[in-house]
């Protein structure tokens, strides 16, 4: 029997510059920087509140899974925000919103109420698409 | 899962007016700040008079957003900045002053109690597991990144030879 998910992808175009979104701005926490050879390291993240989930932020590199038209192709698609979305989750979503602008995340929605929740939409550095709701959504 | 595209028509409810923004941004400065100096010994009644608060109205709404008071906010951010030193293999009397602390005692105690083990502990399992890693780092990768990556092929971890 399945029980939970412990380890998922996010497509990322660098993964210095994503290292800096997810920990530095969003405030995930590193799990694994291992290097593993030239170019590429395993760099996992978990979200504050749940470290028995860790985000893989997969850089797209030429190699025999992506050879170099898969690969371009892929790196395009991640920037037009293809491969999103998620939902994340915070406390508070005006203060949410307010510390990620003040950090410049690109945000390409503010709070806004849905009939679902009050949602804002913003960007990753590459392109991936995330929701923010507030946990009582 | 609910996550509507983006819409091109102007939101009803934009963020500029939802209630008491000008509230919001003081006291997410105020957590900024403390994001920023925790390294440095912090006045929290700095903090308030900064964000043009009372001290308690301050506290209040401050622990209204994020769940702690500012000062047991500040506590907890030194506390993970304390982790990610000593996981840098940093020693634990250096890392204590360095994320604001000023006793040792009170350090290890706080990070015990926080943490579940001594800083020293902490530190040493830390370097135990990097040694472990460094030494066989295709152990602790999941098998389906191996084979994705290509990392599989090549037991030294050399580029792929494009073929």
């Amino acid at each position: 029997m399945i029980t939970k998910m412990n380890i998922t992808n996010i497509y990322v175009i660098n993964q210095d510059s994503a290292y800096d979104f997810y920990v530095n701005k969003l405030g995930f926490k590193l799990v694994d920087d291992i290097p593993m050879g030239p170019g590429t390291r395993w760099l996992t993240v978990s979200p504050p509140e749940q470290p028995d989930l860790q985000l893989v932020l997969f850089p797209i590199t030429v190699s025999k899974m992506f050879p170099k038209e898969t690969a371009e192709t892929m790196i395009d698609l991640i920037k037009k925000g293809t491969f999103g979305c998620g939902v994340l989750q915070c406390n508070d979503i005006y203060a949410t919103y307010e510390e990620l602008k003040a950090k410049g995340v690109e945000f390409l929605k503010p709070p806004t109420k849905e009939f679902y929740a009050t949602e804002a939409l913003f960007r990753d550095d590459s392109g991936n698409y995330f929701s923010l709701q507030p946990k009582e959504g | 899962m609910n996550c509507s595209a983006p819409q091109s028509e102007a939101p009803k409810h934009s963020a500029e007016h939802y209630p008491k923004v000008y509230l919001y941004r003081r006291i997410v400065q105020a957590k900024l700040f403390i994001d920023r100096n925790y390294a440095d010994k912090i006045d929290l009644n700095n903090i308030s008079d900064e964000a043009y608060f009372s001290k308690f109205h301050f506290i209040r709404l401050f622990k209204t957003i994020y769940g702690k008071t500012p000062h047991q906010y500040l506590t907890a951010v030194r506390i993970a900045k304390s982790q990610e030193l000593l996981k840098a293999g940093h020693p634990v009397t250096e890392v204590c002053f360095a994320v604001g602390f000023d006793s040792l005692t009170s350090f290890s105690a706080l990070f015990k109690r926080v943490v579940g083990v001594s800083p020293s502990v902490y530190l040493s399992d830390r370097q135990m597991l990097k040694f472990r890693i460094q030494r066989t780092p295709k152990a602790f990768i999941p098998s389906c990144y191996l084979h994705q990556h290509g990392w599989l092929e090549n037991s030294n971890f050399e580029e792929v030879n494009p073929s």
